[in-house]
């Protein structure tokens, strides 16, 4: 077993190579992903192995990047497209939206559309407007696609491995603050498989950490703020179990609701935009189905419903370990 | 019109040449200029230039028929695509059998000729369908609602064959292209640019065939474009060409001449197809409040079937029980359409969860098991 310590942006290019050394219709596309190997460097090195046909910098064009995947998809190949930033997918967003997310559907399974499209969000990395947002929400509610977002090196490397091989299209959320976060990463691990068998490796939430008191649940870059969190609430004697749910839609109702019902308490972490956010959804569902569990009313952190703000006072529009302890406080003192 | 440029407008624009081989008096055109494309049709005899026109004929009478079962209530809408048959039928003749169209949503004499079930075809205004037939059939796409999203499509799918290394090999069975038909108002969309700029820096194997109708819904092409369209390609290094769009042979000949560059790896080629949408938009919409019935009165002079039963005639190549056949298979074509349309069923409800996704989704699941719970409880309490 090859288990190593790399960093979130090292094991996303691990998974992409190994993706495309195992299936040589996959591609790689998108905006300075060949030569330069990415403005995160997270294609560092595919061109240069896999050749120009392959790894292919594309026009500057996110529509033209998904219209032109689809056209791929269709004679066979699996592109798995780049978008630079999270601000910039919305040029593609319609693409994304009425063509990707509805071909198999309207072709009645005729026409499968395996694409990829990678978004680096989030935010906390001091950046100027567009390059700190996240959208998951606006895609979730597309019937369609699979969104997902890996929290960790580990499913990093499973998940985009999992993601090409999948038959639908797939949003795939990269937590680009966590880019440099290290763990470790067992290279063999199998290439996930979808084939319905077993469980679902892009719809199938984890467990992070077990508690008692309080569910945590968070996805991409706030599963490290909850787990953070949970540190400071053993302090005080909380105990906090946190769940990484890895897949924005579809969502893994039965983790959660199952950590509900053990410890009576929700609290939804995520930098989106709260109001009509992905919480919402998670607070309605916890609420339906385990109305009798629950010791309080599910609490939300987020972002705010402003556009994202500027970098000097983003870290009080992000949700960090103070303002998950509050909403835990909140929940607690019910 | 504000704004319009001179001559850019419906019939008015006369004054830009392009590619005609027959003249709407149905007589061969014997300019030089139009030497080359003459060349390309010489091979056309009588037996070629009855099935285009038979083509166009059925294509019309699909048209009639489809417009009919609309007013009866047994569609839920129609676009008209009466004027367009022979860009739509010549282009397509000059197809092969392995490349690949991706049309907007217009093309009924393109799936005419490429065989697509004219049944099939009504599924999607009938209600029953977003779709209707399987693109792997006759490797046409589905049609596509959401303008211009296709030339993108189109040009991935010509990347693809680009990489299946169809294209420059000199085999004609082998050599492949991609053709996406789309409007003038489609023009306008930043998907059509973006498709044009993919398939020019790769070089790819895709022709665009813009039917300029001269309407988008109620916007005459002036509000699309400055310039004629066909020299929409120029800017990005893709040879443009406007052709007489209700000239069977001429649109035959330009698309000759486009597809071989595509097959030899010379890439992708604009042509304008200069026609008339005789027609409504669709069945929902009303012309006479935004033009002139003079000006209907003047393209219907140019009708394209008239054009080549002319040309027929006056070659000699017109033959009366020929003719009262194709009629007949015309009138069996719409004795089907008003049979086979009426007896399309309706879906059972819970089909609307089927195939949204590839792979079982958890969502999708639990709401079609509710729903199915909820049918049978219902059905059970009115029993």
């Amino acid at each position: 077993m090859s288990t190593q310590t790399m960093p979130f942006a090292k094991a996303l290019t691990a998974g992409l190579r190994a993706a495309l050394d195992a299936d040589d219709k996959a591609l790689v596309m998108g905006e300075d992903v060949g030569r330069l190997g990415g403005v995160f460097r997270i294609t560092d090195g595919l061109q240069k192995d896999f050749g120009e046909h392959r790894v292919v910098d594309t026009p500057l064009a996110e529509s033209g990047i998904v219209g032109t995947a689809i056209g791929l998809a269709m004679r066979g190949y699996r592109p798995i497209c780049e978008i630079q930033f999270d601000g910039f997918v919305f040029p593609a967003y319609d693409q994304i939206t009425t063509q990707l997310a509805k071909l198999h559907y309207r072709s009645r399974g005729r026409i499968q559309v395996p694409v990829v499209v990678r978004i680096p969000y989030g935010g906390g990395i001091g950046a100027i407007e567009h390059h700190s947002e996240s959208p998951e929400a606006l895609f979730a509610h597309t019937p369609g696609l699979r969104v997902v977002s890996p929290a960790t090196p580990q499913d990093a490397y499973d998940m985009i491995r999992a993601a090409v091989v999948s038959p639908d299209p797939v949003i795939f959320f990269e937590p680009k603050g966590r880019y440099w976060s290290k763990g470790e990463v067992d290279l063999d691990s199998p290439v996930p498989s979808l084939d319905g068998g077993g469980p679902d490796p892009l719809g199938t939430a984890r467990i992070a950490r077990t508690g008692t008191d309080v569910t945590l649940v968070a996805y991409g870059p706030t599963v490290a703020t909850a787990l953070s969190a949970a540190d400071a609430l053993a302090a005080e004697g909380t105990s906090a179990e946190v769940v990484d749910l890895r897949s924005i839609s579809p969502l893994d109702v039965p983790t959660v609701v199952d950590s509900v019902r053990r410890t009576g308490r929700c609290v939804v972490v995520h930098e989106a935009p709260t109001y009509f956010g992905p919480g919402a959804e998670l607070a309605a569902r916890v609420t339906e189905e385990c109305f009798y569990s629950l010791e309080a009313p599910v609490q939300r952190v987020g972002g705010f419903h402003t556009p994202y703000p500027v970098a000097k006072v983003e870290h009080d529009y992000l949700p960090d370990v103070d303002r998950v302890c509050d909403a835990v406080d909140r929940a607690l003192s019910h | 019109m504000l704004n319009a440029p001179e001559g850019s407008d419906g019939a008015s624009a006369e004054g830009v040449p392009f590619v005609q081989l027959v003249g709407p008096d149905g007589r061969r055109t014997e300019g030089a200029q139009d030497a080359a494309y003459r060349d390309r049709t010489a091979h056309l005899g009588t037996e070629e230039l009855r099935t285009m026109y038979r083509d166009m004929v059925l294509t019309r009478r699909f048209d009639d028929e489809s417009t009919a079962l609309q007013r009866q209530g047994e569609l839920g809408l129609y676009p008209q695509g009466r004027g367009q048959e022979a860009a739509q039928v010549g282009s397509a003749r000059a197809l092969r059998p392995q490349d690949f169209v991706f049309p907007s949503y217009r093309e009924h004499g393109v799936l005419q000729v490429r065989g697509v079930d004219p049944v099939d075809r009504l599924r999607i205004y009938r209600g029953t369908e977003h779709g209707g037939w399987d693109p792997a059939d006759h490797r046409v796409h589905l049609n596509t609602l959401v303008l211009g999203s296709q030339t993108l499509h189109a040009t991935g799918y010509a990347l693809g064959l680009q990489r299946d290394g169809l294209v420059g090999t000199g085999d004609p069975e082998r050599d492949t292209a991609v053709v996406t038909y789309f409007g003038d108002g489609a023009s306008s969309q930043g998907d059509v640019s973006e498709a044009l700029v993919f398939a020019a820096v790769n070089n790819a194997p895709v022709v665009f065939f813009c039917q300029n109708n001269q309407w988008a819904i109620s916007e005459p092409t002036s509000r699309q474009t400055r310039v004629p369209l066909y020299k929409r390609g120029e800017g990005f290094g893709i040879p443009g060409v406007r052709v007489d769009g209700n000239d069977v042979l001429a649109s035959y000949a330009v698309m000759t001449e486009a597809l071989e560059r595509a097959y030899a790896g010379g890439g992708p080629t604009f042509v304008e197809a200069y026609t008339y949408r005789m027609g409504a938009h669709t069945t929902s919409d009303d012309p006479t409040r935004y033009r002139e019935r003079a000006e209907e009165e003047e393209w219907a002079l140019r009708d394209p079937i008239d054009r080549l039963a002319a040309l027929l005639r006056a070659e000699d190549r017109w033959d009366d029980d020929w003719a009262a056949g194709v009629a007949a298979d015309a009138e069996t074509l719409a004795e089907r359409l008003r049979a086979d349309v009426r007896s399309i069923e309706d879906p059972p409800s819970v089909s609307m969860f089927d195939h949204v996704y590839a792979t079982p989704q958890a969502q999708v699941e639990t709401e079609r098991a509710w729903f199915t719970t909820y049918q049978d409880e219902t059905a059970e309490a009115a029993r």
